[in-house]
């Protein structure tokens, strides 16, 4: 029983390593006719959906590899211009191209916008909640922001929309569904995750460390300034970066704001869409190709966030003690 | 000039607080507002394709449940042996992982469940968002039993041993046990977590209009149908979908306060 019981427990300890190797094999996989179709040219494709003739068979053999996507690129254009004049042409064999750079552009801008909105408030709040409230008022305070960090998504999403989005709009004019609302809404949603675990890593500032500070005659300013931030310096970035992974593969308080349209955005009040969206939106109906082409999307956007979550974790928030 | 950058600063600093409460107050006047207006009590009894919420309800709360069934003991079993019986780099390594499974995006999972399930069934089910609900839940209930487990005094375990029990009954009989207010918050919490998940569920279970107890069949889930209620521009899906909103809010955070009031009471 004792052995039984151990083995269990082992097992489902090695089950996460399994489960985290099989998304990211399942994921390759299903990506894969799209990965041999457009190569590492996925990436820098703005196409997405636009239908190519085929002019030649060694022209698909050639859009495999990576480095001869340059070479491909005028003829696509060409053809598309053509194919879109004479449209009704039905002897060309056609393919459909997809390429990510659009989602991928709109994912990060939308991040980007979005920490730049939460991550002054976030540190104000931190501080607030770490030195500044009374224990009583920072503890009531602190879980009001923890409520709201438990808010589910979608919520921010259809408040975002229709409360949000009319308001920004008013200021900035532009549409309501654009990079700018999509990247503001994101950043209230990463807003209190990012406060909650920035007090708590400010908090592992030892007192003794604060208390001589103000013994010299320093302001609470100065201590924030001299003493907590360097001190707790790498958790801080550490629980930053956390939220910026968050922020990358947020779906659904993005996916009411973003607009969904596949065209860079011409401003911040343009619309356009991102990778969790691209799939949100898309995935379900798509066949062929184009489930492949989102599989690849998934797979990349896989990859950027575990890069992203094992640099703060590996780097800024070991725990080894 | 110290003194008063001092005090510009912490006004600053005490401004940021407000604005994240004015945030959330914001938010929950609009549920409030919008949903209690909406609310009625026939959208208990009614499925949705009687312009009732019934069959969501219920379904997001089957496929929770069905989540939790998977989650929690494989979770919890985790955690026990991450604190009780590894040791060195195999229990950093897992620590790690599992770490980042539980910061990876939560549509990616819906994407992988859909390759593994969805594909060889041939559809949309029930099971496969249970499953998908399941692995976001994993690593949520590693992280809590872990560090649970880790706050329990190493007497207790002495003590235990010392008795001659064998090392799965102390575990069971006496450091669960220690650990049990906490973990007890850290489901909850975990429960509140999937239950108001929608990305994961979007082309995993998708949903139906129908009050279904069959798992192998697109089913009936809350957040997925606030979605396609909210995109629909007629009024009365909207309305819906705010009571819907609502009634979702409520129920996460009643289970994420019950989850600190049990700590409280305790600790």
């Amino acid at each position: 029983m004792e052995k039984l019981f151990k083995t269990v427990s082992f097992m489902s300890a090695t089950l996460v390593m399994i489960l985290l190797a099989s998304i990211f094999i399942s994921l390759f996989n299903s990506a894969k006719p799209a990965i041999e179709e457009f190569g590492f040219g996925f990436i820098t494709g703005k196409e997405w959906g636009v239908e190519v003739p085929i002019e030649n068979p060694v022209s698909t053999v050639v859009a495999t590899t990576a480095e001869k996507k340059v070479e491909v690129k005028p003829a696509e254009n060409d053809n598309s211009l053509e194919s879109m004049l004479g449209g009704g042409n039905d002897d060309i064999p056609m393919r459909t191209i997809f390429g990510g750079f659009i989602p991928i552009v709109g994912t990060l801008l939308s991040t980007l916008i979005a920490m730049a909105f939460a991550l002054p408030i976030a540190m104000g709040i931190a501080v607030f909640l770490a030195e500044i409230a009374p224990k009583q008022i920072s503890n009531v305070v602190g879980i009001a922001i923890e409520l709201l960090a438990a808010i589910p998504s979608i919520i921010f999403g259809m408040w975002g929309l229709f409360y949000f989005a009319p308001i920004v709009q008013s200021f900035v004019g532009g549409y309501q569904v654009s990079l700018l609302t999509a990247g503001l809404v994101l950043g209230v949603m990463i807003l209190p995750f990012m406060a909650a675990i920035t007090r708590d890593s400010m908090r592992t500032t030892p007192d003794v460390l604060k208390e001589s500070a103000y013994a010299l005659g320093a302001t609470k300013f100065e201590v924030i300034k001299d003493i907590i931030f360097p001190y707790s310096k790498a958790g801080i970035i550490g629980s930053v970066i956390l939220a910026l992974g968050r922020a990358l593969g947020e779906t659904m308080a993005v996916a009411f704001l973003i607009g969904s349209v596949f065209s860079l955005p011409s401003s911040i009040n343009s619309p356009t869409v991102s990778i969790p969206v691209a799939m949100a939106n898309s995935f379900g109906e798509a066949t062929g190709m184009k489930t492949s082409a989102l599989f690849y999307l998934a797979f990349l956007l896989f990859i950027i966030s575990f890069a992203v979550i094992s640099i703060a974790k590996f780097y800024f928030l070991r725990k080894d003690k | 000039m110290r003194l008063l950058l001092n005090k510009i600063v912490l006004l600053l600093s005490t401004v940021s607080a407000l604005i994240g409460l004015a945030f959330l107050a914001w938010i929950l006047f609009t549920l409030v507002g919008k949903g209690l207006s909406s609310l009625h009590f026939s959208l208990f009894l009614n499925d949705l394709i009687d312009g009732g919420l019934r069959n969501l309800i219920v379904g997001q709360f089957i496929m929770a449940g069905i989540a939790s069934l998977i989650g929690i003991p494989l979770g919890m079993m985790a955690g026990i042996y991450l604190q009780e019986y590894g040791s060195g780099r195999y229990v950093r390594l897992i620590r790690d992982l599992s770490d980042i499974m539980m910061s990876a995006p939560s549509i990616v999972i819906g994407a992988f469940v859909y390759a593994i399930v969805v594909v060889p069934m041939h559809g949309t089910s029930g099971i496969a968002g249970s499953i998908a609900l399941s692995i976001m839940m994993i690593p949520i209930v590693i992280n809590t039993t872990d560090n649970m487990l880790s706050l329990v005094p190493r007497e207790l375990r002495e003590a235990g041993i010392a008795l001659g029990a064998s090392k799965y009954r102390v575990i069971l009989d006496i450091i669960i046990k220690a650990a049990k207010v906490g973990i007890m918050t850290g489901l909850l919490l975990s429960f509140a977590r999937i239950i108001g998940e929608t990305a994961p569920l979007l082309f995993t279970s998708e949903t139906s209009n129908y009050f279904s107890v069959d798992l192998t069949e697109a089913y009936p889930s809350l957040t997925v149908s606030i979605y396609a209620l909210a995109n629909d521009p007629t009024s009365s899906s909207r309305d819906l979908a705010w009571a819907a909103s609502f009634i979702l809010t409520m129920m996460v955070l009643m289970i994420n306060l019950l989850g600190r009031y049990i700590t409280r009471k305790k600790g």
